[in-house]
């Protein structure tokens, strides 16, 4: 019964259900973009009332936010931090500079795209991204999750050795430890 | 037969405090959200959260004192529910009473706390080490507040048990929150503590601490932590009813009554910011110690 094709898609259907309607964000706030996070969460925007919450540590949370740019310094924490969190995780791009730089495009110490390093599942576009779109971008990963589509962290484990040379070709003292789940 | 029906009272009383405290959990979060002008997360939200929260893998493992943690406290949640008398007369929610279980139950309600301490000591992690030390800073101060209230009323009544005291109450017809005044107030400054809600979140202090002893605890660690902190606020809350406010005859006036004690933490935070380790020692070491006192006073003059 319970591992019949049709149970389990039931059970899936419940468990992107919860997944969606609980997100617990851990904001990775070194970019500027740390600055619309505030109003996003407290009482002129309210994203509580979609669920979002702010985790406090990588373990308990299932969205990793990176608001802005990435350092070359920063990223390597970022990856450490992504490593941490649990199954199912997502990622997002938060502004222009984790699309392609944006204002940053020539900068010799920051990442351009961070879907090179980590798996983003959703991009908010913007510089900066006002709160509206913010919660837009929440809006489009709940809707990527219920359909079960939302599978950055899959395309991470398959493709782990491309990102993994990526991420060793930024950094070049690499000195952490390798996770392989 | 009978072991048969004591079975399932203990499994429906299970499931009756974990769907109050979470439910109660969710109501808090609402009314937090309309206190600060938002429209805040609906009410079920925290059952969401838990389901999550279960569906999680969890591929954390720091040694086994980290695994034990959760249970320790699970454990001490579920095993202190089976000691309070939910409704007046038993009912289809039988408990383990005994002549002296107060006694035994202020010992049970720290079991829980110290193995979540030593479970986030293994984690290794500074920030879980910090916060079990201000969690039992904390729990030194409210616990001498709150054993003065007790044994003010068990000195009192000349009894020491929960339905002993229950009945006494029956008897005379006050409430114990009218009859000794004084423990009441020692009792309720010490639930302040108890609850940890602003200004004496110290130990959780999500952006300090980053959550403290549960920082290295994501997934199913965190979904057995969180029902077992809904089913202990269920069981404080009982108990304060039980001794102060008369107990209840049935589930509706259960309900009604926990929820207004409750309220007593929850709304006092949210008009108040965090306090310091030491500044929250001192004022549980000023005026709750004071009515403490005044109660035991009082409980050997009367």
């Amino acid at each position: 019964m319970i591992n019949d094709k049709n149970s389990q898609k039931i059970v899936d259907i419940i468990q992107n259900w919860s997944r969606k309607h609980s997100l617990w964000v851990l904001a990775y706030g070194t970019g500027c973009g740390a600055i619309e996070i505030p109003p996003t969460m407290t009482s002129r925007y309210d994203a509580e009332r979609m669920g979002v919450r702010g985790a406090a540590t990588p373990r308990q949370a299932d969205i990793l936010l990176i608001t802005g740019y990435l350092t070359t310094k920063t990223l390597k924490r970022v990856i450490r931090v992504y490593e941490q969190m649990q199954d199912p995780k997502y990622v997002i791009g938060f502004g222009s500079c984790t699309i392609n730089g944006g204002m940053y495009y020539d900068s010799y110490n920051t990442i351009k795209v961070l879907d090179k390093y980590l798996p983003v599942d959703v991009y908010i576009n913007g510089c900066m991204p006002r709160p509206e779109s913010v919660l837009a971008g929440f809006g489009k990963l709940q809707e990527l999750i219920g359909d079960g589509k939302a599978n950055g962290a899959t395309k991470y484990k398959e493709n782990l050795e491309w990102y993994k040379a990526n991420q060793k070709k930024i950094i070049p003292n690499w000195v952490m430890p390798e996770y392989n789940w | 037969m009978e072991m048969l029906t004591h079975i399932l009272g203990a499994i429906a009383t299970v499931i009756l405090a974990f769907v109050v405290g979470m439910t109660y959990g969710g109501l808090v979060r609402k009314i937090t959200a309309r206190v600060q002008n938002r429209l805040g997360p609906p009410w079920y939200q925290n059952f969401i959260d838990a389901y999550k929260l279960y569906g999680k893998t969890t591929a954390i493992h720091h040694g086994w004192m980290q695994i034990m943690g959760p249970a320790f406290l699970m454990v001490s949640s579920v095993v202190t529910l089976m000691f309070i008398p939910v409704l007046n007369n038993g009912g289809w929610f039988p408990n383990l009473n005994f002549e002296g279980d107060l006694i035994f139950l202020l010992y049970l309600m720290v079991f829980g706390p110290l193995g979540m301490a030593l479970g986030a000591g293994q984690t290794g992690n500074p920030n879980s080490a910090i916060g079990v030390t201000r969690g039992l800073s904390q729990m030194v101060g409210f616990e001498i507040p709150w054993v003065m209230a007790l044994v003010a009323l068990m000195i009192q009544h000349d009894t020491t048990s929960i339905t002993g005291l229950m009945e006494a109450q029956q008897q005379s017809g006050t409430w114990m929150m009218f009859s000794s005044p004084f423990a009441f107030i020692a009792a309720v400054l010490a639930m302040l503590g108890m609850f940890r809600y602003s200004p004496f979140d110290i130990v959780g202090a999500p952006t300090e601490l980053a959550s403290g002893p549960v920082s290295e605890n994501g997934g199913k660690y965190l979904f057995t932590m969180m029902s077992s902190g809904s089913i202990f606020a269920f069981v404080k809350l009982t108990l304060y009813v039980d001794l102060f406010m008369g107990g209840a005859d049935n589930l509706v006036i259960l309900l009604l009554k926990t929820f207004a004690i409750y309220m007593i933490p929850v709304l006092y935070g949210l008009v108040s910011p965090r306090y310091r380790t030491e500044q929250s020692i001192r004022f549980f070491w000023g005026w709750p110690l004071f009515f403490g006192v005044l109660a035991l006073i009082y409980a050997a003059i009367f």
